[in-house]
């Protein structure tokens, strides 16, 4: 009985926001509100800084992924630590960090300014590596995962069929792990979509450059615009939603 | 398994170790002994002196003056206990609206003060200090900035807050006066905020108060604004309608507009109301 009751709480716990949320939604202004040209910037430049996030994941936390759990080498548990400590961080230090190391004074940011000019802060690259920063560490996890439970078998038949490494990458292992980097991908895209705390610290709030969605939510909310604040709430919720519809046999499968 | 078991009781060290390590980070801050305190505290015409806790929501401006004043008002108030909310007005205004448990609202204009007023959030306001802008650039000025105008040279990287943050407001208004253009690089959610992105070399440069100038010491330079251009910001200041401590809220608002904390804030800078 008392687990029951604890557990409808924790039911309510989740929903009632959620509830709350859909009772203030203006759903007559909802048009309007999303067609506001500030609501359009921040939707424009989130799916640039979040697709741009997972590009640099991709790129960056597949081979990662790949080193960590097939390879062997000397501090690699250490290495599989750091690398997924963005994912219990809290972002605003994330961002305090990143802008130490890369920002104008930062000790990478200044050797690339004084070359280049070319900083990260306040531009939207800053906003893409601060996503990128918080949300490669879901990719690199689940790929890890993906690449451990790869039965090596179906290499090693390759590799006898005189496959160079290259192309066995390409066309047997990364074919078997499509589906926990996929995953990996989805889960990684969403924490770039919702990223906040990193993204403000490190690369500032400027409407079409580094404002996006979550950034604008919070600033609409400050200023008393609720509806705006609304509108993007709820697309950044049925996107949540979607992601989560379509884990679900990934993430809920499991438990039938 | 044996190599599980002998790990578990590090494991528990650790974070045994990682809380009392916070718990002694927490209790760190806790002892603030109040420096020159001021040789006449104004008595309250109370007979009970106020006790309890005052919640009091204020603009980020007032930060380091309210602190020290609030040194000076517990030494001669040991019953009041202060905590402060310091935020952009806007942000403060809006949280307030929406219930936010505060005792007293303390606004960097009079926009923002008008909202609560007008929703019967909290009762008349009074006026307790006033502020002009300034301009912060790096020590040393190395992009030789000398008027707003030159906020909008190229390559001149400013940040300055968003719009609904007074300072904001008011800079919008001084550059119109002064007929500049600036496009900003970044909208900070309050004056600390925009300031420290020219303290930590991230801007070359913001419009803040001159208060935020001079307790930001020795990291930030300022650039006086001729007075033709220049904006006087109003401090009002409330106590919020279903305080829980009225007392303690009206005395704090006593204390800021003739007592310690108005003497912290003439110390810190500010103006006469």
């Amino acid at each position: 009985m008392v687990m029951a009751v604890a557990a409808l709480v924790g039911v309510a716990l989740v929903v009632l926001p959620l509830v709350g949320l859909l009772l203030r939604t203006p759903w007559s202004m909802l048009g309007a509100d999303l067609g506001d040209p500030a609501a359009q910037d921040a939707l424009r430049l989130s799916l640039v800084c979040s697709l741009g996030a997972l590009a640099v994941s991709m790129a960056l936390g597949l081979p990662l992924a790949w080193l960590l759990a097939r390879t062997s080498f000397p501090g690699r548990a250490l290495v599989r630590a750091l690398v997924t400590l963005p994912m219990v961080l809290p972002p605003v230090i994330g961002g305090a960090a990143l802008l130490y190391a890369f920002g104008r004074r930062g000790f990478a940011g200044r050797g690339l300014y004084a070359l280049t000019g070319w900083r990260l802060p306040f531009t939207t690259g800053g906003a893409i590596l601060a996503e990128a920063f918080v949300s490669m560490p879901f990719l690199v996890v689940t790929a890890e995962a993906g690449f451990r439970a790869l039965d090596r078998g179906y290499e090693q038949a390759a590799a006898t069929l005189g496959a160079s490494p290259a192309y066995r990458f390409r066309r047997v292992t990364l074919p078997l792990v499509a589906p926990a980097v996929a995953a990996g991908s989805a889960v990684c895209w969403a924490r770039a979509l919702g990223e906040f705390g990193a993204t403000i610290t490190f690369a500032g709030n400027l409407p079409g450059s580094t404002q996006t969605m979550p950034l604008a939510v919070y600033l609409a909310l400050e200023s008393g615009h609720d509806g705006t604040a609304i509108a993007l709430s709820l697309v950044l919720l049925g996107i949540s939603l979607a992601v989560l519809v379509g884990l679900r046999d990934r993430w809920l499968g499991q438990v039938r | 398994m044996s190599v599980r078991r002998l790990r578990r009781p590090c494991a528990v060290v650790a974070v045994l170790a990682l809380v009392l390590l916070f718990a002694g980070a927490c209790s760190g801050g806790s002892s603030t002994a109040p420096a020159g305190a001021p040789t006449s505290p104004a008595a309250g015409p109370d007979s009970a002196p106020p006790t309890g806790t005052v919640v009091v929501s204020a603009a980020a401006s007032l930060t380091e003056a309210f602190n020290k004043g609030k040194a000076w008002l517990t030494t001669t108030r040991p019953g009041l206990r202060i905590t402060y909310a310091f935020g952009g007005s806007n942000a403060l205004a809006t949280q307030i609206l929406q219930g936010a448990p505060a005792d007293v609202f303390a606004s960097a204009d009079e926009a923002n003060m008008a909202k609560l007023v007008m929703a019967g959030r909290v009762d008349a306001p009074v006026t307790f200090a006033r502020n002009r802008l300034e301009i912060a650039v790096a020590p040393g000025n190395p992009r030789h900035i000398g008027t707003l105008g030159d906020l909008g040279r190229p390559g001149t990287s400013v940040v300055l807050e968003a719009p609904g943050v007074p300072a904001g407001d008011y800079t919008r208004q001084a550059l119109v006066s002064a007929g500049a253009v600036v496009n900003p690089r970044s909208l900070e959610a309050d004056v600390k905020s925009a300031i420290t992105k020219v303290s930590s070399g991230e801007a070359d440069a913001t419009v803040v108060y001159v208060t935020d100038v001079s307790a930001a010491g020795s990291s930030v330079e300022g650039i006086a604004i001729p007075d033709a251009d220049n904006v006087v910001a109003t401090y009002p200041m409330a106590v919020v309608k279903d305080t829980k401590n009225r007392a303690g809220a009206e005395a704090f608002v006593r204390s800021a507009t003739t007592g310690e904390i108005q003497q912290a804030l003439r110390a810190a800078g500010f103006l006469a109301p």
